[in-house]
């Protein structure tokens, strides 16, 4: 069974991956028992807000994912990934506004509401489609990747790199959102898409759909996981390391560092688009606001801070940031920011390798981080080597 | 060390590499000008010449870097250059070493040897690749060649100056390049470290074309072989080491300030 051993290697070759694979597939079982099992009045209840407030984590693990992909491994600093989180959103919205037929406030059964509002007499084109489930998750992955694909074949091919990448990353996202605010653009402008009634014909306030996302956000940030670590393992993630390192040393060695660039970056858009589809259900709405310059920023910050190029501290900074977010910003609203800032500027100066890095060195687990570690230090042994060029022979 | 590659199918080429009129200009600044370089088969060549020469702006031209304004730059005698990129060139077979010792500081020696293995550089390829046993020998065979077998496992980050020269020189050679350009081998080596450096470069050099770009006056010696000295972009003498420096104008420019 080739596909057996494929997951067997890449689960047994990742020490730090298998615990927190093993603590997420955890969690999507116990989470759903404690919800449904436990009375309510039991301190082990988790209560279903608490489900989707945690199904909100695990998108945005998956998002950190997708970033920690192309930014720890291959070095391009995306500070736009928000936007393809929000493409996949307004996917999954344009679905969900479908779905809620003549229930809305004007009774439509053709048009949403802010359509009614804007007295639009039919669908505009790009709105076609989305009444299919299938079509719409096709377009939650389509729609992303294929900006991504224009966004980089345009920028890797010219070879934009380093802080002019970036700067353009957000500029990007920048415009999305203007764009999305405007209401003839067609997505309901400032307020976005809301209000939804049913997915794939389940009540979506329900606490078994609420579940059932939980349980698939949980699902997706693992399959996303072993696919990214399958990458990063391969030959093909070592081109990325690279490229990362040495951009210039590795086209000189034959390979096309844009065509590696491109692929890299159209998969982690997917995996950004397949987050906020997953997000927008759970939280209830999409609006211009997911595409604004500051969110992207907030994924770099999960990222450096749980330790970027491990995958696993992708994952780990998402859920721990996240979950302070909400824990301040309820006990000290108005302090949030400054920690958020703060913490970046701590793990950019003291911590470069993040929060696993930390907990890495507190374990003495230095070496252990990659197969290659070696105490040996390069004067010890320079004698040896002395000896060993001296003996080439002809 | 093995002759995996013969120098065969050069027999009717005449030139490997044949630059000719060959000008680039950089913000006014004639960095080539009007060179000509005429390169044999199997032929071993040091370049030497003081700092601004064009050296480094003509090992860019050739490997795809930089395009010319003017002149033409052929390989094996019917290849245009200045039509393909890097990487391109790369496959075709020219290899290039930094005068920086670049390899990847947070991959092993051995994962830089496996990137550097001839074979096919398509993403795909390299997402499904997996190292066949004679592949691995060769890498084995390289890292011996190069005096690195007790580390392979080491990050290359961890290596000295003089050792990542090396890594790098075995990278290029693992390449199966028809060509090797070699910019400063010996920069930042020691004596002993020079002389190996030399005689390492002489032995791919019976089975490659190499050309070494040098500052080093012992080392050039050391390699025993044709010259080229440029100055402000063309060539001003060519010849045996001692012929070169014989030449008064030689002198006047580069030995004798």
């Amino acid at each position: 069974m080739l596909k057996n051993s494929i997951l067997y290697t890449l689960i047994m070759n990742d020490k730090v991956g298998r615990y927190i694979l093993a603590a997420l597939l955890a969690l999507a079982i116990l989470v759903p028992i404690l919800n449904i099992v436990m009375p309510e009045d039991s301190f082990l209840h988790v209560p279903t807000y608490t489900v989707s407030l945690l199904g909100k984590y695990l998108c945005y693990a998956l998002l950190a994912l997708a970033l920690d992909l192309v930014w720890g491994y291959c070095g391009i600093l995306s500070l736009g990934h928000g936007a393809f989180f929000a493409l996949g959103g307004y996917a999954m919205g344009m679905y969900l506004m479908r779905q809620i037929g003549d229930r809305g406030v004007y009774g439509n059964a053709e048009l949403p509401d802010f359509m009614v509002f804007l007295n639009w007499d039919s669908l505009p084109w790009y709105w076609l489609g989305f009444d299919s489930f299938t079509f719409a998750m096709i377009m939650v992955i389509v729609v992303p990747g294929l900006l991504a694909f224009v966004f980089g074949w345009l920028a890797f091919r010219s070879r934009v790199t380093g802080v002019y990448l970036s700067i353009i990353t957000q500029a990007l996202t920048f415009a999305l959102m203007q764009a999305f605010f405007l209401n003839d653009f067609g997505f309901g402008g400032n307020n976005g898409l809301t209000d939804f009634k049913e997915i794939l014909g389940f009540d979506i306030q329900s606490d078994g759909t609420r579940l059932t996302l939980f349980v698939l956000s949980a699902v997706s940030v693992i399959l996303a996981y072993l696919a990214c670590r399958f990458i990063t393992t391969s030959k093909f993630g070592r081109v990325l390391v690279s490229i990362r390192d040495a951009e210039s040393r590795t086209r000189f060695l034959g390979y096309r560092v844009e065509h590696y660039k491109l692929l890299v970056f159209i998969f982690s858009a997917m995996l950004a688009g397949i987050a906020g589809a997953l997000f927008v259900p759970q939280v209830g709405i999409i609006n211009p606001g997911e595409f604004s310059p500051i969110n992207s920023i907030e994924i770099v910050i999960w990222v450096a801070l749980g330790g970027r190029g491990t995958l696993y501290g992708a994952v780990i900074g998402a859920l721990v940031v996240n979950y302070a977010k909400t824990y301040f910003t309820g006990a000290f609203p108005e302090i949030w920011l400054f920690m958020l800032g703060g913490l970046f500027v701590i793990s950019t100066t003291y911590l470069p390798r993040g929060i696993v890095g930390v907990a890495e060195s507190l374990m003495g687990k230095r070496k252990a981080r990659s197969t290659h570690g070696s105490d040996d230090s390069p004067d010890q042994s320079d004698a040896d080597n002395d000896k060993n060029i001296g003996e080439v022979k002809s | 060390m093995t002759t995996h590659q013969p120098i065969n199918a050069s027999a009717e080429i005449r030139s490997i590499l044949y630059l000719n009129g060959v000008t680039k200009t950089f913000d006014g600044f004639k960095a080539i000008n009007n060179l000509s370089l005429d390169i044999a088969p199997g032929e071993l060549r040091a370049i030497i010449g003081p700092n601004g020469a064009g050296k480094s702006t003509m090992m860019d031209i050739i490997t795809g870097k930089t395009k010319p304004d003017a002149g033409e730059v052929r390989f094996k005698d019917h290849i245009d250059l200045t039509r393909y990129d890097e990487a391109d060139i790369a496959n075709m077979g020219i290899g290039r070493k930094f005068q920086k010792p670049t390899v990847i500081d947070s991959l092993s020696i051995w994962d830089n040897l496996e990137l550097a293995l001839a074979g096919n550089r398509g993403v795909l390829q390299t997402l499904f690749y997996k190292l066949k046993a004679a592949q691995a020998d060769r890498i084995d065979e390289v890292i011996n060649l190069i005096g690195l077998s007790e580390k392979k496992k080491d990050l290359a980050e961890n290596l000295s100056h003089g050792q990542k020269q090396w890594l790098e020189i075995g990278m290029l050679f693992i390449q199966e390049p028809e060509v090797l350009l070699v910019d400063e081998p010996a920069g930042g080596m020691t004596d002993y470290e020079t002389m190996e450096t030399a005689r390492l470069l002489k032995d791919i050099a019976k089975s490659h074309s190499v050309i070494v770009v040098e500052h080093d006056m012992e080392f050039v010696r050391a390699l025993d072989c044709k010259v080229t000295v440029l100055h402000e972009g063309s060539v001003l003498a060519e010849g045996t080491l001692d012929k070169v420096s014989s030449n008064p104008r030689v002198i006047e420019v580069y030995l004798g300030r």
